[in-house]
């Protein structure tokens, strides 16, 4: 009892206002109409599960928006460490690991297990780890892509490029013919997105072998992957500024970046972030690296996870099954949140393109064949710290004019450091 | 206080009722202040370990390691570097707010300014903006895409500034500290001013000072203890700067997430979770700033206090 003050008391002097508004202890079960607390942050979630509440009368959902990732990881930590965290959360596959090695989510596997059949087989393996559990429901894969302004590529002359050494050139001729106008840029703000290059050029970031992690961030393929895109920042061939900023929204708007490579998810933010190009983007296969054998990466995507502190798992664990299988829930899902999702069934019965792109009436059955060749990936225990190395050793070295390749050794440092700071088992 | 009257034993009330007094204060004291540090203290001799792959139930364990967080803390490069950072980020700031502060208020305490309530009004406006929602909007105006000087220079040809470059940061997130932090010093300054005889400025003024001598001679003088006050409490809020960066850091490459010592602690504990060595780090924070802070008052305690103690 004193150290659960205690706890509150620290978390206050911590200066955790974030905490504010959680709300929603656990209370103790009881026979009436059990409530369940739900963290997402997908657009129209809360339609999606008003269909639940109306044919659930004795299991209420209540959706909590939050921010997206990173943030929501956190305050995932963070209020299962205080004891009364959702029951149920919306969680992206690379924190899984993270927020299993932290004892945030309970397995599910009793009432989870018979939806396997449902998903891609390199799906499921992200929600078990490899293991027996199953730690969370797949909802949404984004097998990556790369979207272009159609309008813009033929008023220029280029061609949709589909290796990286024609993206390259693309991106050169496009400066040669209109000085002020990118083809993309290199953002330090997105490690998913450059994690998702790498998944295509074959990287691979953990891997576990018995009881021991073995760790490469700076292997030869995200080394390929970051000297190319080191090459194209220094000759000045592509922009260089973050994404996701005021800055960036203007530029997709006003054409001055006319590509993006991007993931299937892309459609929603050009609509919320660059409304007045609607009609004008089109989407095509990412750049290869070798054309013989097609890949491409994921950049996001999320799962339904319970978690380890809920009163009510086995309510929760079913709700979290039919929001991600049962047809008309995965139906509203893509029409209302707009994702692409994990269920196959689901994947093959869109018919429409996204209202954003009127003029690719087959987006949906291209973005299958591209899922079809999305490489595996081993997310580690802590790929919340790598993620920030790469923030800050990708910024230094570009506001430095700096090789982007030293950076990877960093995020390597930070990683393994981290590990053994905690005392993971960590291979060479 | 009759229960206590009643329940003590005769005689004991006179000595009880102090304490009954204080009680209320204590008890905050312990239960928000001493009780939170001596639990972060307490955190701070600590740190996880994990066995295995650490994927299955109960692989964490707490594990105590002495002052071994301190140690790692006090040898992070990084932490030194932010705290160099800060050092620089305050050099511009507190100088340039408290100098704006001081002629501000200087120049409102004149006789004969106009529109005395409505230039209060405006230059203290800008710190009822939360700080968050200001740097927001700074960053729309630093960002070279959407900023409409560079638009201007552009339109007139001129090199355009990139103020989020990495030297250009420190006096971008100084500018929204500055703009913010100004009014705020400034009706401090002026209302200590406000409370100085008017009779020693007429007898300056019959003594033939200009107005420039009474403000260099008698009132800045006089201001001294509000103007250490001022300094401090800018002092203090310069080295715990987190709310700017933090707001200002995705937007821009020259802004790291560790950028300064409150930063680091927030991803120590947030972004990795390890809150462990982030509470050893606050500890560290909170006593570089309690000896900042007693140094400064010891300093200065004789010179503007002189008659108070």
């Amino acid at each position: 009892m004193r150290l659960d003050i205690a706890k509150k008391a620290a978390a206050l002097g911590l200066g955790l206002a974030l905490l504010a508004g959680c709300g929603g202890g656990a209370e103790e079960a009881t026979d009436g109409p059990v409530e369940l607390s739900f963290w997402a942050w997908a657009p129209n979630i809360d339609k999606v599960v008003d269909k639940w509440n109306a044919s659930h009368p004795d299991t209420k959902v209540v959706v909590s928006k939050q921010a997206q990732g990173d943030d929501l990881v956190t305050k995932l930590l963070t209020s299962a460490k205080g004891g009364n965290p959702p029951d149920l959360a919306q969680v992206e596959y690379q924190a899984l690991p993270t927020l299993v090695s932290n004892d945030v989510l309970a397995d599910i596997s009793e009432g989870a297990a018979a939806a396997k059949d449902k998903f891609a087989p390199g799906i499921w393996d992200q929600v078990t780890l490899g293991g027996s559990g199953v730690y969370a429901v797949p909802q949404d894969s984004g097998p990556m892509m790369f979207y272009y302004r159609a309008d813009l590529f033929e008023q220029y002359g280029l061609k949709v490029p589909t290796t990286w050494d024609e993206y390259a050139q693309t991106a050169r001729d496009l400066r040669a013919k209109a000085s002020d106008k990118f083809l993309g840029t290199f953002s330090s703000n997105d490690p998913g997105w450059f994690a998702g290059l790498v998944q295509q050029a074959g990287g691979s970031w953990w891997s576990v072998e018995g009881d021991t992690w073995k760790v490469s961030v700076d292997d030869a393929a995200t080394k390929k992957v970051a000297q190319y895109w080191s090459g194209l920042v220094a000759e000045g061939a592509i922009d260089k500024a973050p994404m996701y900023t005021p800055e960036w929204n203007k530029a997709l708007n006003d054409g001055t970046q006319i590509g993006w490579l991007s993931a299937v998810w892309a459609p929603g933010v050009l609509k919320g972030n660059a409304e007045s190009t609607l009609g004008k983007w089109a989407m095509a296969p990412m750049p290869q690296w070798d054309t013989s054998a097609p890949r491409t990466g994921n950049w996001g995507g999320s799962t339904t996870a319970v978690t380890a502190g809920s009163k009510k798992q086995k309510a929760a664990t079913e709700f979290a099954v039919w929001l991600n299988t049962d047809p008309a829930a995965v139906e509203a899902l893509v029409t209302e949140s707009g994702i692409y999702p994990a269920a196959t069934s689901a994947q093959e019965a869109q018919s429409q393109p996204p209202a954003f792109f009127p003029n690719q009436p087959d987006f949906y059955t291209q973005a299958a064949k591209i899922a079809a060749t999305s490489s595996g990936f081993t997310w580690g225990p802590n790929v919340n710290v790598t993620y920030t190395a790469y923030k800050n050793a990708m910024g230094e070295a570009i506001s430095g004019g700096t090789d982007l390749v030293p950076a990877l050794t960093k995020m390597q440092t930070a990683t393994v450091d981290d590990m053994k700071a905690n005392g993971f088992t960590v291979g060479g | 206080m009759t229960s206590i009257r009643m329940s003590g034993r005769g005689g004991a009330a006179p000595k009880l009722a102090p304490y009954a007094f204080v009680a209320p204060a204590v008890v905050l004291f312990l239960l928000v202040f001493a009780l939170p540090i001596g639990y972060t203290v307490y955190l701070s001799l600590f740190r996880t370990e994990v066995k295995g792959l650490g994927l299955g139930k109960g692989s964490r364990t707490e594990v105590f390691v002495g002052l071994d967080n301190y140690w790692r803390a006090l040898t992070d490069s990084e932490l030194g570097a932010g705290a160099l950072r800060v050092l620089g980020y305050g050099a511009i700031l507190v100088p340039t707010m408290l100098g704006l502060a001081l002629v501000f208020a200087l120049l409102l305490d004149e006789e004969r300014v106009r529109a005395r309530g409505f230039s209060r009004i405006a230059i203290f406006l800008p710190y009822s903006i939360p700080v968050v929602i200001a740097s927001l909007l700074w960053g729309f105006l630093y960002l070279p895409g959407t900023s409409p000087f560079n638009q201007l220079l552009r339109e007139l040809s001129l090199p355009e500034v990139d103020v989020l470059s990495p030297t250009g940061i420190y006096f971008a997130l100084a500018n929204i500290a500055v703009w913010g932090g100004v009014g705020y010093n400034m009706m401090v300054l002026y209302t200590a001013l406000r409370s100085i005889p008017r009779d020693l400025y007429e007898a300056a003024r019959i003594d033939g000072c200009t107005p420039l001598q009474v403000a260099m001679r008698i009132k800045i003088p006089l201001l001294a203890p509000a103007l250490v006050l001022t300094s401090l409490f800018s002092i203090i809020a310069t080295l715990q700067v987190f709310a700017e960066p933090i707001a200002l850091a995705p937007l821009t490459n020259s802004l790291s997430l560790t950028w300064t010592p409150l930063m680091k602690v927030y991803q120590d504990a947030f972004g990795r979770g390890d809150i462990y060595s982030a509470a050893a780090t606050s500890v560290l924070i909170a006593f570089v700033m309690f000896v900042i802070s007693f140094g400064l008052l010891r300093l200065t305690r004789s010179r503007a206090f002189g008659g108070e103690r």
